[in-house]
């Protein structure tokens, strides 16, 4: 995925949104600001799969040598697909976050949350701001 | 011209009453006058006028004693000690005799060498006591069953209280309902109480068999119960888990020989206390809690975790693991706020069990329980039945003759159990002679019993275990090598050396960590600790036998009454968080009396130890942060729009006084008075108090609480990692709303509301603070505040020029501490914070605080204790560091190939033939190609200065990799020759 396509939570959540059979699926990450800024990761704890997740609670942790972080849903609805992979090879967070290190997909049960996320450019002065 | 003085002193003079000041203070008098120079100050006093803000300078001196000398303290506190009195305790409770074996009591508890040194946060000079503290997690999940366990906590009740929030946290179930078993001891019900109540959870009490009738979210089973019986708790367990509830089992750790352990038994969290493991009672503490969990809830168990991982070249080497998990990262999302374990302690209990091994610690329950069963027959045979069905060392008897049998006891010098009506309870111990048992028959019966206990054990077949064969363990347990290997006396005392060898301590030189106030344990103050009189004494005794201990507490609470100049104190709260967790209380309760319960908001400044919030949160508060501005002060403006904004439901402030920057802010007195215009109140958090007693007090500052960390300004030794003590002063309209505690109150307050296991919390070390201050006297503890601003003083003055000092205060000057800033020098060529802590190793120093308050910094508190001569080294060392640092800054060097980023050096590494940068793991293939080879000598390496030559602590593994151990996460010992040699093996 091309990170300049993507929206963006202000909690550094990436999210794609895809058309599949009338549902939309959205996938869900952590920005490369993000894992760069937690430092070494060191664990994840992640959703199960029908876990439903709402627009700015959290749906899991990651934990670095220097900080514990919850991800926060950009999203309301369902989880449908996880990166069970991701919590044994933490390191593809670092080399590839928005493709091979993709979080959770989550079907969406309304759009209402999207429209309050940030684009790249607006992502991006966000973090320089900071 | 010289002038011969005739010199004509008074007696009194002679006397040296005063002696003691300048054996604590580090600088002698003309050595306090060159640094005044440096720092521009023509006094003392001078130094204070010009740095603490004069609206809160005391009026008059303290009302504190003339100083007395060391063998007059002594004297003292050897009178206070003879008004205690040593009965055998039968008590139980939690608390039992124990035989400290005399070579780890000499060479352990009473040795700087273990009780100087710091949490062990720098671990490559820290893996003597890693090692022993991973021992104690090795026996703990051995005798539990369980997957996991960490390195300690406070005492038995808090660690259930921390069992209680993990089911909750881990067990994800709606319900807010927690079950207590109607067995547990009555003062960790105490403390679960008072836990569960801002918590906002519901404690239901009742017999374990009426746990299916409950929706609850966990439960907390003792085993054996308080009264002695043992139960199978597997179909309770198995019950509970039905309703995916979670099961907490407080137990015995002993009885744990003999008996089917908890983890076998379906048990998610173990908790207990290790203190029959060779520490002694000391009229409640210290000692070290356990506690002990799944794999599965291990990120979320709380305390410090020592982990295994591997040094910069593939060695195996400890650390503290999961330090993300401690309180001060999760701040206010944190559901625990505990910091300081009970290392000391722990490490006494750990090697308790590498001293007797596994048959020594089943010979000791083995014995204990044939003692028992012997009692209990004999009970039988003189008309007095036991209680229990099944029972291990503990029984109990009912009698309308009860109170009548508990006097003839104490004629007898004999402490039995008494507290419900009729019913006596009597736990043996390890210390328990035959002797005993025939005395407990007599004041029981009344008269000489007709046999003996030999008798008896002839007469029957006693070697029958007293409960049914479903509950015999038949797993082993302490199979570790280490366990099994140092059993005469010349290998556990070498044993003992070698780990201490490894561990830095004061013993080595300077710890300057800021905010911890590593100042000198004194010798005279540590004496007393272990004499019988203080050591021996259980904490529920009845009160006529403590009236030297009750006496001593009383003064020392006088004295500290003073210099915070509160109303009231409460030494109840076992560590600074503990603390803050009791002063926090005292401010809900207080809100609630007024029928201003909605009270939840609690301001905390951005710049605070994590604990601070993490309390809060504890204690149902709303945290709201406060700025602080470019100088590291509270922004002013935002906390008026805050207090404002929130002023309907403004419980409180949280305050560190010097700021947590190390500066005397001016405007703390306007702060105060803003928060109480808004019916708030104000916690100044005590953690700076070395730079306060004596100039000011908290009181006068105009907060209504604070905590006390003993160990710190009150010579209370770290102990490695604790003990701690963390006693509450309030103003008088808090002092109704003190903890009490429910089987040793205060009759003033209402009983209950406990917030440590004992009503004293760590007695057996309050001689020590007590012994400070009668030995410094009012003029001694205002100098040594006054030395301990001057050294901090001066060391930002030698800095100066070659590091930054990040916040000062009026006229440039800092408090008791002083945070240097590196950022500009990582910024500039990559050598960091981390870089050059480790090189002060090689140097011969342990770092100063990395990174708190502010990433990038080092934070350094020298104190009173150390010299001229102590800080010039440290300086010296600092600054040759900076000339290192310039040669990657010249380009020199890169910043891999400089000395600071290879830092710590180690003796093994500077022997090996191939002196390069790769690792030992590649030794052997070939000579290094000329871009590995060392930049720099090995003598820069490990001689870099004089003092080092003369003489050298060698670091005994390179730095240490966290990732790896984290990622890869093991807390259980590894073989032994794992520590040995990685390549030989």
């Amino acid at each position: 995925m091309n990170p300049e396509q993507l929206l963006y939570a202000e909690s550094h959540e990436w999210v794609h949104v895809d058309e599949n059979n009338g549902e939309k699926i959205a996938t869900i990450g952590i920005s490369a600001h993000a894992v760069e800024a937690l430092t070494d990761l060191v664990y994840m704890d992640l959703p199960g799969v029908g876990t439903a997740v709402a627009a700015g609670e959290p749906f899991g942790e990651v934990e670095s040598v220097k900080a514990t972080s919850e991800l926060y849903s950009p999203v309301d609805g369902e989880v449908t697909e996880v990166n069970s992979t991701l919590p044994d090879n933490l390191e593809i967070l670092g080399t590839d976050p928005y493709v091979e290190g993709w979080i959770v997909k989550v079907k969406l049960s309304s759009e209402d949350a999207l429209g309050k996320l940030l684009d790249h450019g607006a992502y991006e002065k966000m973090c320089s701001g900071s | 011209m010289t002038t011969k003085m005739i010199e004509h002193e008074t007696l009194e003079q002679l006397m040296q009453h005063d002696d003691f000041i300048r054996r604590h203070i580090g600088p002698s008098n003309s050595e306090i006058e060159e640094m005044l120079s440096t720092v521009g100050a023509a006094s003392l006093e001078d130094l204070i006028k010009t740095t603490v803000p004069a609206s809160i300078e005391l009026g008059q001196p303290l009302d504190l004693p003339e100083p007395s000398s060391e063998p007059e303290t002594l004297k003292q506190l050897a009178e206070f000690a003879k008004k205690n009195q040593v009965f055998r305790s039968f008590i139980g409770m939690g608390y039992y005799g124990t035989h400290v074996p005399s070579v780890i009591l000499r060479n352990v508890l009473e040795n700087p060498g273990w009780y100087t040194a710091y949490t062990p946060y720098q671990a490559e000079i820290s893996q003597g006591r890693l090692e022993s503290l991973l021992n104690f997690q090795q026996m703990i999940m051995d005798l539990t069953s369980m997957e996991m366990a960490n390195a300690s906590l406070l005492d038995e009740a808090t660690a259930a209280a921390e069992a209680m929030t993990l089911c909750k946290r881990a067990g994800k179930q709606p319900s807010n309902l927690f079950f207590v078993a109607d067995d547990v001891h009555p003062q960790t019900l105490d403390v679960l109480r008072t836990r569960a109540e801002y918590f906002g959870f519901k404690i239901v009490v009742g017999p374990p068999s009426e746990i299916a009738s409950h929706d609850l979210f966990g439960a907390l089973l003792q085993y054996p119960g308080t009264y002695g019986q043992v139960e199978d708790l597997s179909d309770v367990i198995e019950t509970a888990h039905e309703q995916k509830a979670l099961v907490a089992v407080s137990t015995d750790l002993l009885s744990l020989a003999l008996l089917k352990p908890p983890g076998e038994m379906g048990a998610d969290i173990v908790v207990g206390s290790a203190q029959r493991f060779g520490v002694p009672m000391g009229y409640g503490g210290p000692h070290a809690a356990f506690f002990a969990t799944r794999d599965a809830y291990k990120r979320s168990a709380p305390g410090r975790i020592i982990g295994v991982s591997r040094d910069a070249r593939g060695k195996t080497a400890l650390r503290m693991a999961m330090q993300t998990r401690e309180q001060h990262i999760r701040r206010d999302k944190a559901t625990s706020n505990i910091c300081t374990a009970q290392a000391l302690l722990a490490n006494m209990a750990g090697l308790f069990a590498v001293y007797h091994g596994p048959e020594g610690i089943r010979n000791i329950a083995k014995r204990v329980h044939r003692m028992t069963s012997i009692l209990a027959t004999g009970l039988g045979k003189l008309g007095f039945p036991i209680n229990q069905t099944a029972f291990f060392d503990t029984v109990s008897v009912t009698t309308e003759n009860a109170p009548e049998i508990v006097e003839r006891a104490r004629q007898q010098r004999c402490n039995l159990r008494y507290s419900d009506a009729g019913t006596l309870g009597i736990s043996l111990d390890e210390t328990t002679t035959e002797q005993d048992v025939e005395l407990l028959w007599e004041v029981i019966s009344g008269q000489a019993a007709p046999f003996t206990v030999l008798q008896l054990d002839a007469e029957a077949d006693m070697s029958a275990n007293q409960f049914p064969p479903a509950l015999e363990r038949t797993s082993d347990y302490l199979q570790h090598e280490v366990f099994n290997k140092f059993h005469s006396e010349t290998e556990m005392l070498r044993y003992l050396k070698r780990l201490e060898n490894r561990d830095f301590s004061l013993t080595h030189g300077m710890i300057p960590l800021g905010s911890c106030t590593m100042k000198l344990n004194a010798t005279t103050e540590m004496v007393p600790v272990t004499w019988s009189e203080f050591a021996d004494i259980h904490p529920f005794a009845p009160p006529e036998q403590t009236s030297g201990y009750d006496a001593m507490i009383k003064q020392l609470e006088n004295w500290l009454v003073e210099i915070t100049g509160y109303d009231g104190i409460s030494m109840q709260p076992n560590s600074g968080a503990q603390g803050e967790y009791a002063g926090l209380l005292a401010i809900r309760r207080y809100h609630q009396s007024r029928g201003e319960s909605h009270r939840d908001v609690c301001l905390i400044p951005s710049s605070a130890h994590g604990t601070n919030p993490a309390t809060a949160s504890m204690m149902g508060l709303k945290v709201v942060v406060i700025k602080t501005d470019e100088n590291g002060n509270i922004d002013m403006e935002d906390l008026v729009a805050r207090a404002d904004e929130h002023a309907e439901q403004l419980s409180s402030l949280m305050i560190t006084y010097p700021s947590t920057h190390g500066v005397f802010e001016e405007t703390i007195q306007e702060a105060c008075q803003i928060i109480h215009d808004r019916g708030g109140q104000v916690y100044l958090d005590g953690a700076n108090m070395n730079a306060l007693v004596g100039l000011t007090t908290p009181g006068l500052i105009g907060s209504d609480v604070s905590h006390l960390n003993l160990h710190k300004t009150f010579c209370i030794p770290h102990g490695g990692g604790g003990p701690g003590m963390g006693p509450i002063g309030v103003k008088k309209h808090l002092v109704p709303f003190l903890p009490n505690h429910v089987l040793r109150h205060d009759n003033e307050l209402p009983p209950g509301g406990a917030v440590s296991a004992a009503p004293y919390g760590s007695a057996a070390i309050l001689p020590i603070s007590w012994a400070y201050i009668h030995m410094m006297g009012e003029a001694g503890l205002k100098k040594a505040t006054q030395v301990a601003i001057l050294n901090a003083n001066y060391i930002a003055a030698r800095l100066k020029g070659n590091f930054d000092v990040l916040y000062k205060g009026r006229n440039d000057r800092v408090a008791h501490e002083c945070i240097v800033d590196i950022r500009p020098i990582r910024d500039a060529c990559g050598i960091d914070e981390k870089d050059i802590a480790k090189r002060l190793m090689d140097y011969g120093f342990h770092a100063p605080t990395m990174s708190w308050p502010v990433p990038g910094t080092i934070m350094i508190e020298p104190t009173e204790s150390e010299s001229k001569y102590e800080l010039d080294r440290f300086c010296d060392a600092l600054l040759q560091i900076r000339e290192e640092i310039r040669q990657v800054e010249n380009g020199e060097l890169t910043a891999d190939e400089s000395l600071p980023r290879n830092a710590p050096h180690t003796m093994y590494e500077i022997a090996d033939t191939d002196w390069s940068y790769r690792g030992e793991t590649e030794q052997g293939d070939g000579e290094p190609q000329a871009d590995e080879r060392r930049k720099y000598s090995r003598h820069a390496a490990v001689f870099p200065s004089h003092s080092t030559r003369q003489s050298k602590f060698w670091p005994s593994v390179n730095r240490i990799d966290d990732v790896y151990g984290d990622r890869n996460f093991v807390c259980n010992c590894p073989p032994l020759s794992a520590y040995e040699d990685d390549l030989d093996s």
